[in-house]
């Protein structure tokens, strides 16, 4: 197998160049210049999380120095600050999603919590005995088991949406499993074991046309496309700051006012009231109907910085360098005798998932680390999507703006040397 | 690469890419399952037991070189060993790939002495142990799969 490299290398880099200052980029990420076993850290493990810039650490510690406070309940200086500094990224955060409201914008855990908070708010409001609950085969655990929870309490059905050999969504199965008893939609907008990309847009529009709410896993996606919620019209949006070059603990559920407005709460607490008596508690206004006690305040400062870092670079150009290093690391790890490309659709973005022949991914792993390379091997906590390929894991790589064509070529090389010891 | 060497020892390739009695065993054998829910390895270990003594044994599934040789050479070692021996074994081995014993302590271990590289990778500890693990199920006679979490 000797597929051709798209382009020659050096017009390759210089494509990405003109585009794109990756050393500049690379110099804004202390964790770029550790060394591992010795080596070099090629960091290509960044679907699991990304590393983050100096403006997002100092983010983050500048607020404990110097800003720290409790936030909607202090007159003085610091707490107004802080709820200021708060709000601003919650301002930040709609107008990246290009969010009608900025109290559309709920502040949460992560992706993981996002779906737990509308499963176990809407969903437990909105489904019912002999109801189905449709998502995809290619879904992340954390869209799989809060609604089978909710399912298992509700006596309701979990729908599963099939994917064909490329690792796309069978767009026919889905129009097929649309049903008068679907209460809601939940799927990825990008894949983290394939890299698959569906077409949200499309499949709103199919479940709108029968009334029926999609919820939009945005966790792989929002560091790789521009996401406009407005034109997608999906009705939750979820993803997780850490991924995105911020702080780990904080992430967002985008929802619409209407549909956040209707929900009952979900967690009770401090924040989340406007009164309380022993008789009668009066819910606050969303988002803070959702946000029950002190959250986490420098991740939410932190990530108001990580997304103007992101878009200090635009997310565009983010998007056309990661293309080039997807599609030449796609062609020069898919020409390696014996690698097998997991995940081949047509619309695609910042991951690699492979096997090679006869190796166990996880030896892949190991030896890898040791050339200072960090990939992820594993399930990827997609186990339905293994059993679906019939493999037990995979290697993927996956990419982010600071990686680099050398750095493709430094794991190609180091996938040689896998070959070598156990081949 | 020394460190490489030291865990993909050639003993230990071999026994990955031709593992031995690597069979189902038939009733009244009894068998136990063992799953490593971190890279999704699976382990079925079979036992024909003759009183306290393994008279056969043998496994099947699917994982890496590390997992796939330590069951193979598990198997290997444990024909003809009671049920006793079988655990002190697994006790030492044990103790060997999380760097806890030194050479001298483990007279018993024999060939498995070349898994002794593994405790230099605490992420791979889990693939030696797995087949250990689920035959310690087996012996015990739980039914329910084990995992290594
Ligand atoms: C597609 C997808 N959804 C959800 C999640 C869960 O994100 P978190 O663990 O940050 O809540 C991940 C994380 O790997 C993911 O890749």
């Amino acid at each position: 197998m000797s597929a051709p490299v798209a382009l020659p290398r050096q017009e390759d880099a210089a494509a990405i160049g003109t585009r794109f200052d990756v050393g500049k980029v690379r110099s804004d990420f202390p964790i770029l210049r550790e060394f591992v076993h010795g080596r070099p850290l090629v960091y290509l493990d960044n679907a699991a999380t990304s590393q983050k810039p100096e403006v997002v650490i100092d983010a983050v510690s500048n607020y404990y120095r110097h800003g720290n406070a409790n936030i909607h309940r202090g007159v003085h200086l610091l707490s107004q600050r802080a709820t200021e500094e708060f709000e601003a990224a919650r301002a930040a955060v709609q107008s990246f999603l290009n969010a009608r409201e900025s109290r559309e914008i709920v502040f949460v855990r992560g992706a993981t919590e996002a779906i737990n908070l509308v499963a176990q708010s809407y969903g437990r409001q909105q489904v019912g005995m002999g109801d189905e609950v449709l998502i995809s085969a290619m879904e992340h655990h954390s869209n799989i088991v809060p609604w089978q929870i909710l399912c298992e309490e509700k006596g309701a059905t979990l729908r599963v949406v099939p994917i064909n050999d490329a690792g796309e969504l069978r767009m026919d199965e889905l129009e097929r499993l649309l049903s008068p008893r679907t209460k809601i939609v939940a799927v990825a907008h990008l894949s983290n074991a394939l890299g698959s990309i569906n077409p949200i847009q499309q499949i709103v529009g199919m479940a709108h046309a029968r009334n029926i709410p999609v919820l939009v896993d945005g966790a792989q996606a929002v560091p790789h496309l521009p996401v406009d919620v407005q034109e997608m019209d999906c009705d939750f949006y979820v993803f997780s700051g850490h991924k995105i070059y911020g702080p780990t603990g904080i992430g967002v559920l985008y929802g619409k006012a209407t549909l956040l407005e209707e929900m009952p709460p979900y967690q009770g607490g401090g924040d989340m009231i406007s009164s309380v008596t022993f008789e009668k508690t009066i819910y606050n206004k969303v988002p803070h109907k959702f946000e029950a006690g002190t959250p986490d305040i420098a991740g939410v400062v932190g990530l108001g910085a990580a997304i103007t870092y992101v878009n200090g670079l635009g997310l565009s150009a983010i998007a056309a360098h990661e293309h080039e290093l997807l599609a030449y690391a796609t062609d020069r790890i898919g020409a390696l005798p014996g690698v097998r490309i997991v995940g081949t659709a047509k619309e695609k973005a910042g991951v690699l998932s492979f096997v090679l022949d006869g190796i166990h991914p996880h030896d892949v792993g190991t030896i890898l680390d040791l050339e200072g390379i960090a990939v992820r091997t594993g399930h990827h906590c997609a186990q339905p999507v293994m059993d679906r390929f019939g493999i037990p894991a995979t290697v993927r790589a996956s990419f982010a703006v600071y990686n680099t064509l050398q750095e493709i070529d430094a794991l190609a090389e180091g996938l040689e040397k896998v070959k070598e010891i156990l081949g | 690469m020394a460190d490489l060497r030291e865990m993909y020892q050639e003993v230990i390739l071999e026994h990955a890419k031709s593992p031995r009695n690597y069979r189902a065993l038939e009733a009244p054998a009894v068998r136990a399952e063992g799953y490593n829910p971190l890279c999704g390895d699976r382990c079925t270990v079979y036992l024909t037991m003759r009183g306290d003594v393994i008279e056969d044994i043998g496994f099947q599934g699917s994982g890496c070189a590390i997992s796939r040789a330590s069951a193979s050479m598990m198997t290997q070692s444990l024909k003809g060993k009671t049920a006793g021996e079988a655990e002190g074994l697994f006790k030492s081995f044990h103790q060997m790939v999380t760097g806890r014993n030194s050479h001298g302590d483990r007279p018993q271990l024999g060939k498995l002495e070349a898994f002794a590289g593994v405790s230099e990778f605490p992420a791979r500890v889990k693939c030696a142990t797995l087949a250990w693990h689920t035959l310690e199920a087996a012996l015990h006679g739980e039914h329910v799969p084990v995992t290594t979490e």
